[in-house]
């Protein structure tokens, strides 16, 4: 076991290159839906366990099938009316049990990435080479479903190796060059992307996606009344777009059809999306959009920039 | 500890749910349901009655707002007898205020040992809905089918015989099955059940004793969940209450009847400084032309009746 990550340098943010988002852009927006299967009698991982109770484990079970049979439109509809396209953490097993999403999904033009193939089989335990095929597997079926060369990864279950970004870069690499497998949103350290080591030394980033927002964080652990989660993205959205001025930011509402979609909780969706798609300086993207715009005009002179500042520094 | 070759091997990656209780559909795919007069919500005003063991086995695991001090717990043990006792002539006052017909999920045990409430339960003029035998009489994976069996059945007989109305209504004690439940449920004539939390209409579940109808019962929006396991306040939980129902009576408009099933629990919102936003939530859902208040079993005929009418 490592004592630190090792992955990213430290890089503070203060004094950074400027990032120029399309337009003149403060924000970079993008909402990420989780679409995810969990198993009802899922295979026994000696790390984790996938539910309290013996399966069948109905109170989280059931309450994740409801995202899908219910959740999934009403939250598709509410990103239709404030013009915002979806980036899918997928579970991507659904492209089989629910071809009907995918396919409402698709006629969007929403981006697909992978959150592995279901959200109840973890990355704890596989080998280098079960993760490898595991990684490699819902790329392909991505791939097979949608047409998309999927570009983000996000681990089942937030379950991780040492290796896992290093696999995913690569199986990306492997299949289809650099248009696949260029960022992750495992890591939770900054507001702006930054530039990750991998393995296979392509190019590729750390995109924000802020677990502090995620409403499952927001609503299952941290607990938060529906009204007060409004409030912080509204306050989280404002702050990142005053910095914005000096230096382009990201802001990701990572969401879950199971949490954000119930009836009591949509009001405050709602009111949060109206709120941020109501500023003129906002970018509204996908993961994919944000990433390539950075590595296309920023990831060099951010690069060079954390050089400097270690040069100083010494 | 490297894992097994199979962990990687996906035996139910296919079309649908990974089990055959029922056909996988979305909401918005199914034909709109009418509830008829003009209405569009059904709403569902579900108490739960529930009697919580001082002697708690907590097997296979620990009912949620059950015995958590060493034995004898007097602290929670008398905290939920509370509700039945005081909690609920408090509730029951409110749905007259109200003109509310409940629905009363009630414990076979509490209802064999407390006759005095089962009258007064009667009185109100509600539907009954056996919730098995106590909250410490889970139905878990793995159990013995025998013990299970023995369970279910004594639990729905008990019931039947107290009660002048029919009972053909099932709610787990914490929403937790064995994988044998739903035929068990279906052996003993019980209808319809409440247990799996998602959907936000009734739809048909199928078991190998025939087929039987799954009437969610929320979890998310249960005074235990948000006041109780979440810590929300009781103004914010009228106002989640409220938002769900502004919500769905809207989408009801658009897409056809829908269904708010709102459990509550008199040891908890039945407290003095609790009773009022119970009243408030009653007064708000009651003052819309749109809605039909009516009990679990009303609602499950009206979509019996419909999706058979529709074949």
């Amino acid at each position: 076991m490592k004592e630190s990550l090792g992955v990213y340098d430290y890089w503070p943010y203060h004094n950074r290159p400027k990032i120029e988002w399309p337009n003149g852009a403060k924000v970079a927006f993008w909402v990420a839906p989780n679409i995810e299967f969990y198993e009802l009698d899922p295979p026994n991982n000696p790390h984790r366990k996938a539910w309290p109770q013996p399966s069948p484990a109905l109170p989280g079970y059931t309450i994740r099938d409801y995202g899908n049979r219910v959740g999934h439109r009403r939250q598709m509809d509410l990103l239709d009316k404030y013009g915002i396209r979806g980036s899918v953490s997928l579970s991507v097993a659904l492209c089989e049990h629910h071809p009907e999403i995918i396919e409402m999904v698709c006629d969007r033009d929403w981006e697909l990435f992978s959150h592995g193939i279901y959200n109840t089989r973890y990355t704890y335990g596989l080998s280098e080479e079960q993760e490898r095929e595991m990684i490699r597997d819902s790329i392909e079926t991505i791939h097979r479903h949608t047409g998309q060369k999927c570009a983000g990864y996000l681990a089942p279950a937030l379950s991780h190796s040492e290796r896992t970004l290093d696999l995913f870069a690569e199986a990306g690499s492997d299949l289809f060059g650099n248009e696949a497998g260029f960022y992750t949103c495992d890591l939770f350290h900054d507001d702006q992307p930054t530039p990750v080591r991998v393995r296979n030394g392509k190019q590729f980033i750390s995109m924000p996606y802020s677990l502090e927002m995620n409403d499952t964080i927001v609503y299952a652990v941290n607990k938060v009344e529906p009204r007060h989660y409004a409030t912080m993205l509204k306050r989280h959205f404002d702050r990142l777009y005053e910095e914005g001025k000096e230096s382009g930011t990201v802001m990701c509402i990572p969401t879950h059809n199971y949490q954000v979609s119930c009836p009591h909780r949509m009001k405050a969706f709602e009111e949060a999306l109206e709120y941020i798609t109501g500023h003129s300086d906002v970018w509204v993207a996908t993961g994919r959009e944000i990433a390539e715009h950075y590595i296309t005009h920023h990831y060099d002179s951010t690069l060079a920039d954390i050089e400097n500042k270690k040069r100083l520094a010494k | 500890m490297t894992l097994d070759k199979n962990y990687l091997e996906y035996s139910k990656r296919s079309y649908g749910h990974d089990h055959n209780r029922f056909q996988w559909s979305m909401l918005t795919d199914r034909p709109p349901v009418q509830w008829g007069n003009g209405k569009t919500l059904a709403v569902w005003i579900n108490t739960s009655l529930q009697f919580y063991p001082l002697n708690q086995r907590g097997k296979p695991f620990k009912v949620p707002n059950g015995m958590t001090m060493p034995y004898p717990d007097l602290r929670h043990f008398t905290l939920r007898d509370y509700g039945n006792r005081v909690g609920i002539y408090r509730c029951l006052k409110a749905f007259e205020r109200y003109d509310i017909k409940p629905t009363f999920a009630i414990n076979s045990q509490l209802a064999l040992e407390t006759p005095y409430l089962m009258e007064q339960l009667e009185e109100a003029g509600g539907e009954f809905i056996c919730h098995g035998w106590n909250m410490d009489h889970l139905h878990y994976g793995g159990q013995d089918i025998e013990e299970e069996s023995e369970i279910v059945k004594r639990s729905v007989d008990t019931l039947r015989r107290l009660v002048d109305s029919p009972v053909r209504g099932w709610l787990s004690p914490a929403k937790n099955q064995s994988w044998n439940t739903p035929e068990l449920l279906a052996e003993n004539g019980i209808e319809y059940c409440c247990d799996w939390v998602n959907d936000d209409m009734p739809y048909r579940f199928d078991t190998e004793r025939g087929p039987l109808t799954m009437m969610p019962l929320s979890t998310e929006i249960e005074d235990q969940f948000i006041i109780g396991q979440n810590l929300h306040s009781e103004d914010s939980w009228v106002e989640q209450v409220k938002d769900a129902f502004d919500f769905l009576l809207e989408e009801s408009n658009s897409q056809g009847g829908r269904m708010l099933a709102l459990n509550i629990h008199p040891w908890l919102i039945g407290q003095p400084h609790r009773i009022r936003s119970l009243e408030l939530v009653l007064e708000y859902i009651m003052s819309h032309s749109g809605v039909w208040q009516a009990t679990a079993g009303e609602i499950f005929d009206a979509v019996k009746q419909q999706t058979l009418r529709e074949g």
